[in-house]
């Protein structure tokens, strides 16, 4: 039975954090401090990791197209389909489960700990909306546009990296990310991002939340917040392939 | 008047609270003691439903709290203060931040206002020049005094604290005892306090609880415990050397 327990519990969860806030004004100021917290200190880890990773997609795909018959722009192509597929929207959320989803479980499990928590539901002000809400709204919000720059620097990164390295010439490169582009691929990947911001969000909240003990606890949670939530995207992104892709 | 009847609470088969019966009456600092491991914390939490109890009821001046939907309940707590054993301040908001934030959350106050109850409130609990610090930078009492002062923010009908003294030298102990004993006579206030500071026994304590092994073993006032010949009282107040000459002397 212990295998209903979680679904179970993780629904009343969320069932209690979508509830109306009760206070607009406080929901608002949260939620910038949120998106500021959760969104724009990501940049900087994003911008680097995209920029390298692209460097590298870019020069093992040139260093492994050994055939005269493939054309060299097929470097690009290659570069630009597994970032906007798979590179941005996966690889970039799951290091952000590593990242926001510890920093989220381990703050409310120590709110939980130190009874921060139990004050605000004594005050009768519902925690887990108050405490979460913005968080999940915040990250549904703001890594869309992470993701998006993540794209364009992974692509530039590759541009920038293979053309130092001598793997491929400018316009071999341009004329191959432009080649055979489907828009469908950006929707699709955004779609992806909304789903894995949403898993990141709720499952490090709903871990930090129910956190019980002291400081070994904490980082108990704050470790599964990260396994679990890297697990749900994973088997997520298998359906949403499936669902969208296939 | 918070009444207490016949409450019961277990966690995995052990009894914590078995039977309780007490009444808390309004005015007075109403003193719940006992040893570690007796059930005053679970008590407490059961009062204010952050625990759900097994059996009895809870009245708060007739109101059943412990069988109304959660919605109800929350209506009753915005009438609740209490400090916790470790203050429980939110760490991200400064001083007046924390005592600003049950105001603007459920008071209907203007910027203005709400800046004069707090510091009305910083003022009330002798915390003055703090506005603007963390948590991180205050001491165990300025934070006990920030708790205090958040809790009477918007003037509850029920206080509630945790072993307020606990980790505090013995002169703000009774500075942090005063203020509590003061602002429950002037406000009126319903004040429970968990405590096994026997200074604080002797010196606030307008009514007394016994509790042991999770049942009420006694109750009285200041005076009474002085004088009962309670073998389990005496045994628990006067635990020390020094207490038990100090009775020997005062016979």
């Amino acid at each position: 039975m212990k295998i209903f327990y979680f679904p179970g519990h993780y629904y009343l969860f969320i069932r209690n954090v979508f509830r109306k806030p009760q206070r607009f004004g406080w929901f608002r100021k949260q939620l910038l401090y949120e998106i500021n917290s959760l969104g724009i200190n990501s940049l900087p880890i994003i911008t680097i990791i995209s920029l390298f990773m692209g460097a590298v997609i870019t020069i093992q795909t040139a260093f492994n197209i050994d055939s005269p018959f493939i054309p060299l722009y097929a470097v690009g192509l290659a570069t630009r389909d597994s970032i906007i597929l798979e590179f941005s929207p996966t690889i970039i959320s799951l290091i952000l489960a590593g990242k926001v989803g510890s920093s989220i479980a381990s703050e409310i499990g120590t709110m939980r700990v130190t009874e921060q928590i139990d004050a605000l539901e004594i005050m009768g002000i519902n925690s887990s909306s108050y405490l979460v809400l913005p968080k999940i709204i915040a990250a549904v919000l703001i890594n869309p546009f992470l993701i998006i720059l993540s794209m364009f620097l992974g692509i530039a990164g590759g541009w920038f990296f293979g053309v130092i390295a001598g793997s491929v010439t400018t316009t071999e490169y341009l004329y191959g990310i432009q080649y055979a582009f489907r828009p469908f691929y950006i929707f699709y990947a955004l779609i992806k991002t909304l789903f894995f911001a949403f898993i990141i969000t709720s499952i490090s909240s709903y871990y930090g939340y129910y956190t019980s003990g002291g400081a070994l606890e904490v980082g108990s949670s704050s470790t599964k917040a990260v396994v679990y939530s890297s697990i749900f995207i994973l088997v997520a992104n298998y359906i949403l392939t499936q669902l969208l892709l296939a | 008047m918070i009444e207490v009847k016949n409450i019961c609470k277990t966690f995995d088969d052990r009894m914590i609270l078995d039977h309780v019966n007490v009444t808390f009456e309004e005015g007075k600092t109403n003193l719940v003691i006992g040893s570690s491991g007796s059930g005053k914390t679970v008590l407490i939490k059961c009062l204010v439903a952050l625990y759900q109890i097994d059996e009895g009821s809870i009245l708060y001046d007739g109101r059943d709290f412990s069988m109304i939907e959660e919605d109800q309940r929350r209506d009753i707590r915005k009438e609740i203060g209490m400090v916790f054993q470790g203050g429980a301040l939110f760490d991200s908001q400064t001083v007046e931040e924390n005592v600003a934030f049950p105001i603007q959350m459920f008071g209907n106050m203007s910027a203005e206002e709400c800046r004069n109850r707090v510091n009305f409130c910083l003022n009330r609990v002798n915390l003055t020049n703090a506005n603007k610090l963390f948590p991180s930078q205050l001491s165990g009492g300025m934070k006990k005094r920030v708790a205090i002062a958040r809790a009477i923010a918007l003037n509850p009908r029920y206080l509630f604290c945790d072993e307020p003294n606990s980790g505090l030298d013995p002169k703000t102990s009774i500075v942090i005892d005063n203020l509590i004993h003061e602002i429950t006579a002037e406000f009126n206030i319903t004040t429970v306090i968990n405590t096994h500071d026997m200074n604080s026994v002797l010196e606030i304590g307008d009514k007394i609880i016994y509790l042991n092994k999770g049942q009420k073993w006694w109750e009285g006032d200041k005076q009474a415990i002085l004088e009962t010949d309670n073998q389990e009282i005496n045994d628990f107040v006067y635990a020390s050397e020094l207490f038990k000459r100090i009775r020997k002397a005062s016979r």
